[in-house]
């Protein structure tokens, strides 16, 4: 019944093709309108209703209908029905929502037996009385997701996991927690079987075995008699050690599987765990390097530049075009040298060496003692010297390194992050995530003297630190109550020259 | 009734086939569609018909391709491509006394407007002057009144040439093509737009930019109900309660704060990457019951959730879309989040299995060139299945049964 009123209410935006066009097509049942006088008299009805309308501003006819529930029908064959079911008035405020059920009756079309149960139409828009999600039914769709994804993994994922042994060097220090955490969390969503060796510099401490336990992995974990020395060059040689240290217990134990060498401060995507269960023998991968760790305190104008613009460095296999093994990419650290940290604690960036060990697996029967299959480009671990001094990359241990397997579509997939970076010497860190009992004094942010330069690091200082440190760990309900002043920053710095000033400072601001 | 055949042989088959299969649970293949319903997706109709492709002057097909190339992308493509893969095919023939099914080539659904929409205002008289044309130039169409002749209609309510439901209906289908076969892609039950004997095909999706973005079968599937569209049409229904019966618009009023249900009016560019990442997709009607979104969630393995009462889907003699899809009545629109939720998880993983099917794919796909199994050849299939011609469709000479003059007035003027 929509014949000369049409053009004013449809929205000028047509979708389809209906604006332009129905005049024409509507002429044609005008005719037959004018036949019955009951539409006569309902089209003069409606006619008044929508003069009502444009005058009041709003459609009252649908609030009558609503009002009077009436149902009413037109033969003509060109008018919609005119059932009065309410729609959800999105302009109604008030919570009760109504669901309406469609006309049951058929219309009267011409020619369409009332066999069918669809009826062209109005229909009410159906709304439940409470249209939100019901928990108990999202746990169960969750439920159904998961199933459907390990069904996933099963038909179209890595057939025949083999173990993950992975192999971490680790010590303590104040970012020891934060590092670990994250690949205890990676290792916990890896598929298949995990095995976890953390060589310790320093000894197996007890705090290092209280976060191994509580992760729920099944772990090894490894001693290692001398401390970690303060250089970087040092350190790197002294990780290298560890991990020999242990490859022999994958070789004591003869142990099955896959080799990875994870340091605790690197990223690993999951995806690279997928993709090592393709190594034959010993794979290479491509290795991000986040080489700006730390802290940016030298800007020279170049340096800070070129670094913006350069891509994010790579370390990794080269292949040539037929996809074979060619060489290694690795990344220039010479320019850099002089900006670099050398000391563990100072603050300033890391670079990584060569070839990093965390860009290389292997399969663990190349350590294994008496394996006949064994190829005979590996060294056997028995052949290195105790000291293993020279192993700086684990290409070391081959004779030949052109049997080594690129993974990650020939190193262009970068599925591991390389970092190094620690907190600055002065660092006093809480061992938990939550500072309990809460800081007794809190001095805001601008009125702690923050020394520009790292402290200059004496060996007995930080000796002293690591002392200071492990004391934390032990007492933590103790704290003695000395002077702790921590103020709200970023880095929880205590500085030992402010000490004095600050029981000036106190007494000004305490909170 | 042959499903009811099926249903009986279907669990008969599948205990053997799992007692086969036992081994390879491990390995899981995905599940042959079995019964005597599935297995006539591969049948191969070479040979089991010919059909004789009438050569019409270009203004009937050519002419109107070359005024708007914009039909060989839009969903009612089929007809075009049809047309060329039958002229290319080997059950073309040129010899009309061997043939069993005569075409037709009239592209009727190609007139369009600015935005792409095909406007049917013309399309009764363009295929009314088709006709009269064979008529008088072959003696085939008067030998049986078109019996055994097949048309390609995909327009929203096939050959009642219009947008409009109610004026669809009230069209009717043309009255000349009574007798003929149409191969549509509407279908719904005791609708006067859809014949006895009719063929319901898939609409044209086109398969070389699905097979683009494609992403590994290993992504794990982490949506639950993916959707994308209109739910009401401001447009051209500003109250509500036309568009789609007003099912879409309850979908959203019951499920839009629903974190299981991502559902939204967005065009995103991700939309086929999408679809493959999620359990459910849903296919509500919308002004018409079918639409594309069913053949992308074949192709991308999502199970369907048709949402239209009384629909009948594409070759539904040859898949059983009742093990495939999820069929879910208007009314419990506002229980969907129930109905699916409680869906015991082997049924979904069937469901997933018999989607991940190749021939299934392949059906519903209109490849160029064309390939075994696709939907050209599943149409020849159900062509092939309506053989031999009863007798009774001849006529003797000089009999009618058609009225030529029957239908709107409009619709007797010359094209």
């Amino acid at each position: 019944m929509k014949v000369s009123i049409d053009p004013m209410i449809n929205a000028p935006n047509n979708n389809r093709r209906n604006n332009s066009f129905r005049g024409i097509a509507e002429q044609s049942s005008m005719e037959s309108i004018f036949r019955s006088p009951s539409a006569l008299f309902w089209l003069l009805l409606h006619g008044l209703c929508c003069i009502i309308s444009l005058v009041l501003g709003f459609r009252f006819s649908r609030l009558i209908f609503f009002l009077l529930f009436t149902t009413s029908y037109n033969n003509s064959s060109s008018s919609y029905s005119q059932s009065p079911l309410l729609l959800h008035q999105s302009t109604s405020t008030s919570p009760p929502v109504l669901t309406t059920n469609a006309p049951t009756t058929p219309l009267p079309h011409a020619n369409h037996s009332g066999s069918s149960r669809v009826v062209v139409g109005r229909h009410g828009i159906r709304i439940r009385p409470w249209p939100h999600p019901d928990p108990k039914q999202v746990m169960q769709a969750h439920r159904i997701m998961e199933r459907v994804q390990r069904e996933q993994m099963l038909t179209y994922g890595v057939k025949n996991r083999r173990p993950v042994i992975v192999i971490t060097p680790t010590y303590l220090r104040t970012f020891q927690t934060v590092h670990l955490t994250g690949l205890i969390h990676t290792l916990m969503l890896v598929p298949g079987e995990v095995l976890w060796i953390v060589v310790e510099a320093g000894g197996a401490s007890d705090e290092t075995a209280d976060l191994l336990v509580k992760s729920g992995l099944e772990f090894v974990h490894v001693g290692f008699g001398e401390k970690m020395p303060p250089s970087w060059e040092a350190i790197h040689k002294m990780e290298a050690r560890m991990r020999l240290q242990g490859l022999r217990v994958v070789r004591e134990r003869k142990l099955d599987g896959i080799v990875v060498f994870a340091d605790d401060s690197n990223m690993h995507c999951l995806q690279l765990f997928d993709e090592i269960q393709s190594v034959k023998w010993m794979g290479a991968l491509s290795i991000g390097l986040l080489a700006h760790g730390g802290s940016r305190t030298k800007q020279d104008g170049n340096g800070g530049e070129e670094d913006a613009n350069f891509p994010l460095p790579v370390q990794g296999p080269a292949c040539n075009s037929s996809g074979k093994l060619a060489g290694w990419h690795t990344y220039n650290v010479s320019p850099y040298m002089e900006q670099s940290s050398t000391l563990v604690h100072d603050g300033a960036t890391v670079l990584p060496t060569k070839l990093e060990w965390a860009g290389f697996v292997m399969n663990s029967r190349l350590v294994w003692k008496d394996v006949e299959d064994r190829p005979g480009w590996f060294r056997d671990l028995d052949e290195l010297n105790e000291n293993g001094d020279a192993i700086e990359t684990p290409l070391s241990l081959l004779r030949d390194e052109s049997f080594v397997e690129p993974l990650g579509k020939c190193g262009r997939e970068v599925m591991l992050w390389w970092l190094r970076v620690e907190a600055r010497a002065d660092s006093k860190f809480p061992s938990r995530w939550i500072i309990d009992p809460p800081l007794e004094i809190v001095v805001p942010a601008k009125r702690t003297p923050w020394p520009d330069a790292p402290p200059e690091l004496l060996s007995s200082e930080r000796e002293s630190g690591i002392r200071d440190h492990a004391e934390k760990h032990h007492t933590k309900a103790g704290r003695v109550s000395r002077s702790r002043r921590v103020s709200h920053n970023k880095r929880k710095h205590d500085s030992q020259q402010a000490e004095s000033q600050l029981s000036v400072v106190s007494t000004k601001q305490e909170r | 009734m042959k499903f009811g055949f099926s249903l009986v042989f279907l669990p008969l088959f599948l205990a053997l086939f799992s007692l086969v299969a036992a081994e390879d649970r491990q390995s899981q293949h995905p599940e042959r569609i079995s019964g005597s319903a599935g297995d006539v997706l591969e049948d191969d109709p070479v040979g089991r018909l010919k059909v004789f492709v009438y050569e019409l002057p270009s203004k009937y097909n050519k002419k109107i391709l070359q005024k708007d190339p914009r039909c060989l992308t839009h969903m009612f493509a089929a007809e075009i491509f049809m047309h060329r893969f039958l002229l290319s095919s080997p059950v073309r023939t040129l010899n009309p006394e061997e043939a069993d099914w005569f075409y037709t080539p009239v592209y009727t659904t190609c007139d369009l407007t600015p935005n792409g929409l095909p406007l049917p205002f013309k399309s009764p008289r363009m295929m009314r002057s088709a006709i009269q044309l064979i008529s008088t130039n072959w003696p085939y169409w008067n030998r049986t009144e078109g019996a055994d002749h097949f048309f390609v209609v995909p327009h929203d309510f096939g050959a009642c040439f219009h947008y409009q439901e109610e004026k669809a209906i009230e069209r009717g289908i043309l009255p000349l093509l009574q007798r003929a076969t149409l191969v549509q892609t509407f279908g719904q039950r005791n609708h006067v737009c859809l014949n006895e004997g009719s063929i319901t095909i898939p609409p044209y999706a086109p398969p070389q930019k699905m097979q683009a973005h494609l992403i590994p079968l290993d992504t794990p599937r982490s949506i639950f109900v993916y959707f994308r569209g209109l739910f009401y049409d401001v447009g051209n229904d500003p109250e509500g309660g036309y568009y789609a019966r007003g099912a879409r618009a309850s979908v959203w009023e019951n499920f839009k704060d629903n974190p299981l249900f991502d559902i939204s009016t967005e065009h995103p560019a991700t939309y086929y990457e999408d679809m493959q990442r999620a359990v459910f997709c849903l296919c509500p009607l919308g002004w018409a019951p079918w639409s594309p979104r069913l053949v992308e969630a074949v192709i991308f393995g999502c199970i369907p959730v048709i949402i239209a009462d009384d629909i009948v889907l594409p070759f539904s003699d040859a898949i059983p879309w009742e093990e495939i899809g999820v069929f879910v009545e208007e009314k419990d629109v506002p229980n969907l989040d129930t109905i699916l939720t409680s869906m015991p998880t082997e049924v979904i993983l069937r469901k997933q299995r018999l989607l991940a099917n190749p021939s299934m794919k392949q059906a519903m796909l209109f490849p160029q060139p064309d390939q075994s199994g696709d939907a050209f050849h599943q149409i020849l299939n159900g062509l092939a299945r309506k053989l031999p011609h009863d007798k009774s469709i001849y006529l003797d000479s000089g009999e009618q049964v058609l009225n030529w003059t029957a239908g709107p007035v409009g619709d007797l003027k010359p094209w």
